[in-house]
């Protein structure tokens, strides 16, 4: 099993509300929370997320198109975070989700140095490293309706750019998306297979631009449209 | 990368504590350091590389579970370096006790060539940490394990020659190797700073966010202060602190000690002023080791090239 993400670059609209649902689902959760918040009231506020959206602009002006990126973990196959790590806190399981268990970290930053997409934040108040589960405690929760065993990121997701699933089934929404759209993976050369894909954002259709909306009118012709009066019989 | 202080005084103190061990174990087995020293040397040795190591504790969120750190060695430098960390003790135990009671030499010689290989191999882990680290381009090379190496063994040697010198002894054969040593580790570091002078273009943005061959610029990274991946990996270093610090890494860390040891200081005022000249050149050097690593994390938050 591969269980991952797509992120789908061209619906996703910025909104942070799978950010706000991770971060929302995990402070509750006994798997990675609670996610603390450092001087929550002030104008230096920060904290752990699991989940980051940052905007880019791709393209020269004025050919360009705004692409909005959620990162969290990517639950790489060749996880370098999980063969750096001296406890054994970090480990991956059979079904492809990373995991740390914060029973054996000891907070030493090492796996955050060996992931290459930010995906991993030292919880400074329990002194061990947070990462997305991708759920674990939800997707396996039979005591869920079946369409609700999903990250809580993927339900939360407005516009459908999230989906969820095993990469290895061919059949399932994920890798049927990949294989139309998949994107090459970030940072491909390093080797670390991540798992979750990023769909690529398409070309927006050229539309043609009307050449007499582009004219300017004078006023007496604009006048002579409108009226109907002068105009040339044809 | 954020230059921790506790990382940095442990891999100074450890580098030297390690290379005077191994200079020690050598010296002994050619009859080189004087035998009142012997002793003195090997607890200073130790000393030096267990005030190092309990630096490097206090880095850790949560030391409570830092016992756990020796059980990843197959996979992990970080455990590895542990774990050669934690045998130099028994080892050196055996060592002294050798030692004091005058055990037959070839004993004496095997256990402590033993150590040496300990030290030596706690030396290599210390830079594979850094070196085994694809997301750090500038670490990831062969230069830096060499470097620790070398740098350890340098400043051990210098290490070794004050104390020899301070309690009356001299070894000529040690001051010809402290010169080897310390005109290599310079050639080495200099290969470092001179690779790394202009900015590296390892990743660029579009590897980072593969959408193609069109330019891609940051438009917001998403939160208003700083979060625990600008802590940890955007350490902004002024130029001219940069410049400043190497100055001091190359003038007090080679130029200096150099210097003593060509001009032919043999008082141990002299060739104490020289070690720590050095110890305090590599902790400048150690500093901008951290500091101007960048991590590939800071493509996505905006760097056009890593």
């Amino acid at each position: 099993m591969r269980l991952g993400l797509t992120i789908d670059l061209d619906t996703c609209v910025g909104c942070h509300a799978c950010a706000v649902a991770c971060k929302e689902w995990n402070g509750e959760s006994l798997m990675a929370g609670p996610l603390p918040d450092y001087d929550a009231y002030s104008k230096e506020v920060s904290g752990v997320w699991l989940n980051r959206i940052r905007n880019y602009e791709h393209g020269t002006y004025p050919d360009t198109k705004t692409v909005n990126v959620p990162m969290s973990c990517l639950h790489c196959q060749e996880a370098a975070c999980v063969t750096v790590c001296p406890t054994g806190a970090s480990y991956k399981r059979p079904d492809g989700i990373v995991l740390v268990d914060p029973d054996k970290c000891m907070g030493c930053n090492y796996c955050a140095w060996a992931c290459p997409y930010g995906a991993r934040e030292l919880d400074q108040n329990a002194g061990v490293m947070k990462k997305c589960t991708l759920c674990v405690d939800r997707i396996y929760d039979e005591k869920l309706l079946p369409e609700d065993r999903q990250p809580a990121c993927v339900l939360a997701c407005p516009t459908s750019a999230r989906l969820f699933g095993d990469f290895d089934d061919p059949q399932s929404a994920v890798s049927r998306a990949s294989a139309t759209r998949g994107m090459a993976p970030m940072l491909g050369d390093l080797g670390y297979k991540p798992v979750n894909q990023y769909l690529a954002p398409r070309e927006a259709p050229k539309i043609a631009v009307n050449a007499d909306l582009s004219q300017k009118k004078s006023l007496a012709q604009l006048l002579r449209d409108w009226t109907g009066l002068g105009a040339k019989a044809d | 990368m954020r230059p921790a202080l506790s990382v940095i005084f442990f891999t100074v103190s450890s580098g030297a504590g390690l290379g005077l061990l191994i200079w020690l174990v050598l010296g002994v087995a050619t009859g080189e350091v004087p035998p009142a020293v012997v002793l003195p040397m090997l607890a200073l040795g130790m000393a030096l590389t267990t005030a190092g190591l309990i630096s490097s504790t206090l880095h850790l969120a949560n030391p409570k579970n830092a016992w756990r750190a020796f059980s990843q060695f197959r996979t992990s430098w970080l455990s590895r370096e542990g774990v050669l960390a934690v045998a130099l003790y028994p080892v050196a135990a055996l060592y002294a006790l050798l030692l004091s009671a005058k055990a037959s030499a070839t004993l004496t010689t095997v256990v402590g060539l033993a150590l040496g290989l300990l030290a030596l191999g706690v030396l290599f882990s210390t830079g594979m940490i850094y070196a085994c680290l694809k997301t750090i381009p500038r670490w990831h090379s062969r230069l830096v394990p060499a470097s620790y190496v070398l740098l350890g063994l340098y400043s051990g040697a210098l290490v070794a020659l004050a104390v020899i010198a301070c309690t009356g002894g001299d070894s000529a054969r040690l001051i010809v190797w402290a010169l080897v040593i310390l005109l290599a580790a310079l050639i080495l570091k200099a290969i470092y700073y001179l690779r790394f002078r202009v900015p590296q273009t390892h990743f660029t943005i579009n590897d980072a966010l593969p959408l193609g061959k069109k330019t891609i610029r940051l438009l917001d990274v998403g939160h208003t202060h700083g979060t625990f991946l600008t802590d940890e990996f955007y350490f902004k270093l002024a130029r001219g602190h940069a410049l400043l610090l190497r100055v001091i890494a190359v003038l007090a860390g080679f130029v200096l000690p150099l210097v003593l040891l060509l001009m032919g200081a043999t008082s141990g005022l002299a060739l104490s002023i020289a070690a720590m000249a050095c110890l305090l050149g590599l902790l400048a050097e150690r500093w901008l080791f951290f500091a101007e690593a960048e991590h590939v994390v800071r493509l996505y938050h905006g760097a056009a090239r890593v």
